[in-house]
């Protein structure tokens, strides 16, 4: 008796309700929604001054910040949803950069109809990752869109970290001679969406790779090897990514097919539908670019770390004023790596 | 991965490259056109040519069915879904090539938006027809499922390519017939291998002025498949031109290239079979009837750069006529010039490289195509600029080997 009067509210139907307009309409309801789902799950003392902003210390260094959109469809997926996506997603943005990640804010923007069982699954796997990751969401907005304005949920996290004076791993420090590090397999998440979404049902699912890098960073940077530049390969895949370098660096890469790793599954999916690994959005992998005579240094820190343990040497720079991204190729000739042309597939994270 | 990697397998290739060297006179160049656009592609992505000695040299062929499509045909098919407001349902490639008032498919269903008539796309009102939408799909299976989910929708199915993919618009049609479905249809632009081959070789510049010297040609194994190696032995006998029926792996090519450097070596002009795992002389037979059971040769079809060819497609018998979309809607083809400067007609012939075109990679870009060649991942210019456009560059053939150390 008492629990059901307490304060007259009636609790959230987190099983059998759905969004409705009035969760972003800045009144009770919206109260509501964000007491009971956003601020129990992802509570924290910052979240808890419950201002429209959070007041927080930061470290010496300078601030590094990141913001970005996720969209991902299906929102639920093999290896995660679209909740540990946006964390861990906003983490790397911010990690590559070398910053040591900090406080994190989410926007959702809700459409009307999306059930809330689906909801409280998203953001208990968002306060999930960012325990995991140590990186507390600190403040957040909703809103919420008549039903057809939007596909469920889109998430917009921001992220903010400090990196210490000196550190600098733009993409505008690679040079000729350096050597070209990938963290892992590559072309797993674009995989497991697209095999997910056409339904394609292979025997052996293919997992998402979706991750917060900063911890591996972090092994990375301990090893004291010179490293140049950091980056997240996502949309666009890791040629995308080497061809951002090159342009930025003004250099020349070259990789070599057969070095390249991919898991079995990922290959036998991508020749089945006619897609190339090199393009296909990875959420938990990195490339590293790294002095040639620390190579070595860095592939072992890399490979002592649970996200580094199939890391791989795949390529070298070189000077070339048309900034080619070339390889050669397993079967003995050469070509280019090109930019991904057009859209290889939408609405991948 | 089995049954892919001994395909790609560099040691082999290796092998390969050596026996051509050997088999290549010192005294005479080679030129083969592999006619496909699987082939273009392969060649590219493999690096083929870096493995070919200097005096064999490969033209790239008209085989990819995105290229060949003249402007009007896109035109059709854009027609439909702003003025008959069909859901038109496209394989990938066709969406980028550039059409007429500067539309290509991918702009016309941004103009529609997402089911035209609900709140966003109420600025393009008066321009489209309520309904139209257009669609990617990966299989045209998808195409029908969509007409069955919803009979209130016309579903037109963009159907194109050569011989291979024929065959499943036939049963398309066909099941569309046995389940009643009075909302879909297709747009047939099914085109043949064999007409596009003798336009090749009855071309002023291969019979009468010999400026595009041509020694032989890789076959289409995927073609072949259905239609089988007979329909090759005419231009053999006829023209006095081998013909290597290959596959589309790089060691196929590879193989195919040797096959006809040792037909051209003995004075022999050939059918040669190297994709014997799954093409037979006379080919798919049920596939075949299938076809023929559905389709009938059109008089006359408009090819982009090869223009009108007699009897070199197919289009929807009358028995099927409801399920043919030029007749349902009445769009009629209307032929549009191609782009002053595009060169696509000349490559397609083989008469001109990509690189010979004066547009291709400044004007003309995989993002801004202005011809199809451009477009689809088997044209000659986008397999050219997506793979190879480093060798026109002479300072980029030095970048170093890089050799990953086991």
């Amino acid at each position: 008796m008492n629990g059901a009067r307490k304060g007259y509210v009636r609790p959230l139907d987190l099983r059998h309700g759905a969004v409705d307009m009035t969760h972003g309409s800045g009144g009770r309801a919206m109260a509501q929604l964000i007491e009971e789902l956003f601020a129990k799950h992802l509570g924290n003392d910052f979240l808890g001054q419950r201002n429209d902003g959070a007041v927080m210390p930061i470290p010496p260094g300078r601030l590094v910040m990141s913001t970005d959109g996720h969209v991902v469809s299906p929102l639920f997926f093999p290896g995660g949803d679209i909740g540990c996506l946006s964390i861990n997603g906003t983490i790397n943005d911010v990690a590559v950069l070398g910053a040591t990640p900090l406080y994190l804010a989410a926007g959702f923007i809700l459409e009307e109809g999306l059930p809330l069982a689906d909801l409280r699954r998203i953001v208990e796997s968002m306060a999930r990752a960012a325990s995991e990751a140590g990186v507390p969401v600190v403040t957040g907005d909703t809103k919420v869109v008549q039903k057809g304005a939007g596909d469920g949920v889109y998430i917009t996290t921001t992220g903010v970290g400090v990196v210490a004076e000196g550190e600098d791993f733009s993409g505008d420090r690679a040079r000729a001679g350096d050597q070209i590090i990938v963290s892992g397999s590559i072309g797993e998440h674009g995989m497991a969406i697209m095999a997910q979404r056409e339904s394609l049902g292979f025997a052996a699912p293919i997992v998402s790779d979706t991750a917060a890098l900063h911890g591996l960073i972090a092994a990375m940077r301990a090893s004291g090897a010179a490293i140049r530049t950091l980056r997240d390969p996502t949309r666009g895949g890791v040629a995308t990514t080497l061809n951002e370098i090159a342009r930025q660096s003004g250099v020349g890469m070259m990789l070599q097919e057969s070095a390249l790793p991919v898991q079995a599954e990922v290959a036998a999916a991508c020749e089945f539908i006619g897609l190339d690994p090199l393009y296909v959005a990875n959420e938990g992998k990195l490339l590293a670019i790294v002095a040639p005579e620390d190579a070595d240094k860095l592939l072992a820190a890399m490979r002592a770390h649970p996200l580094g343990q199939r890391a791989a040497l795949i390529g070298s720079v070189h000077a070339d004023a048309q900034h080619f991204v070339q390889m050669t190729t397993a079967f003995g000739g050469r070509r280019i790596v090109d930019w991904l042309t057009g859209e290889q597939l939408p609405r991948i994270c | 991965m089995r049954f892919v990697d001994e395909f790609r397998d560099g040691a082999l290739a290796r092998g390969l490259a050596a026996a051509i060297r050997q088999a290549a006179r010192a005294d005479r160049d080679y030129s083969f056109m592999e006619f496909c656009g699987g082939h273009t592609h392969a060649i590219a992505r493999y690096g083929v040519t870096d493995l070919l000695p200097p005096a064999v040299r490969l033209i790239h062929g008209p085989g990819c069915p995105v290229c060949v499509l003249p402007i009007g045909r896109i035109d059709m098919a854009i027609r439909l879904a702003l003025e008959a407001g069909v859901t038109l349902c496209s394989y990938g490639d066709p969406m980028r090539v550039p059409a007429s008032a500067g539309l290509s498919l991918i702009r016309a269903k941004a103009k529609l938006g997402r089911g035209a008539g609900s709140v966003g796309t109420a600025g393009t009102a008066g321009t489209a027809a309520a309904g139209g939408e257009i669609r990617m799909i990966y299989s045209p299976a998808d195409a029908l499922a969509l007409a069955q989910q919803d009979p209130e929708r016309q579903v037109v199915f963009f159907a194109i390519g050569f011989e291979t993919t024929t065959p499943p618009t036939a049963l398309l049609i066909k099941q569309a017939q046995a389940l009643g479905l009075r909302n879909f249809s297709v747009l047939c632009c099914h085109v043949l291998t064999p007409s596009a081959i003798a336009s090749i070789l009855e071309a002023p510049e291969v019979r009468r002025w010999g400026t595009l010297p041509l020694d032989g040609f890789i076959g289409p194994a995927h073609v072949s498949t259905i239609i089988g190696t007979r329909p090759y032995e005419f231009f053999a006998e006829e023209y006095r031109k081998p013909v290597v029926i290959a596959g589309f792996e790089p060691l196929d090519v590879m193989q195919a290239i040797l096959m006809l450097i040792k037909q051209v070596n003995a004075g022999q002009a050939l059918v040669e079979n190297e994709f014997s795992r799954a093409v037979s002389r006379d080919g798919n037979r049920k596939a075949q009837q299938l076809v023929s059971e559905v389709f009938e040769l059109r008089r006359s079809f408009a090819w982009r750069g090869l223009g009108e060819l007699p009897y070199s497609a197919l289009r929807i018998r009358q028995e099927f006529a409801e399920f043919d979309a030029e007749r349902r809607f009445a769009v009629a083809y209307q032929a549009v010039e191609d782009h002053a400067a595009c060169e696509c007609g000349a490559v397609l012939r083989g008469v001109k490289r990509p690189q010979d075109c004066r547009i291709f990679g400044s004007v003309c870009t995989p993002e801004n195509p202005v011809g199809a060649c451009m477009v689809s991942s088997e044209g000659a210019c986008a397999a050219h600029y997506s793979f190879g456009r480093f060798v026109d560059v002479t300072a980029v053939s030095e970048a170093p080997d890089f050799v990953v150390a086991p």
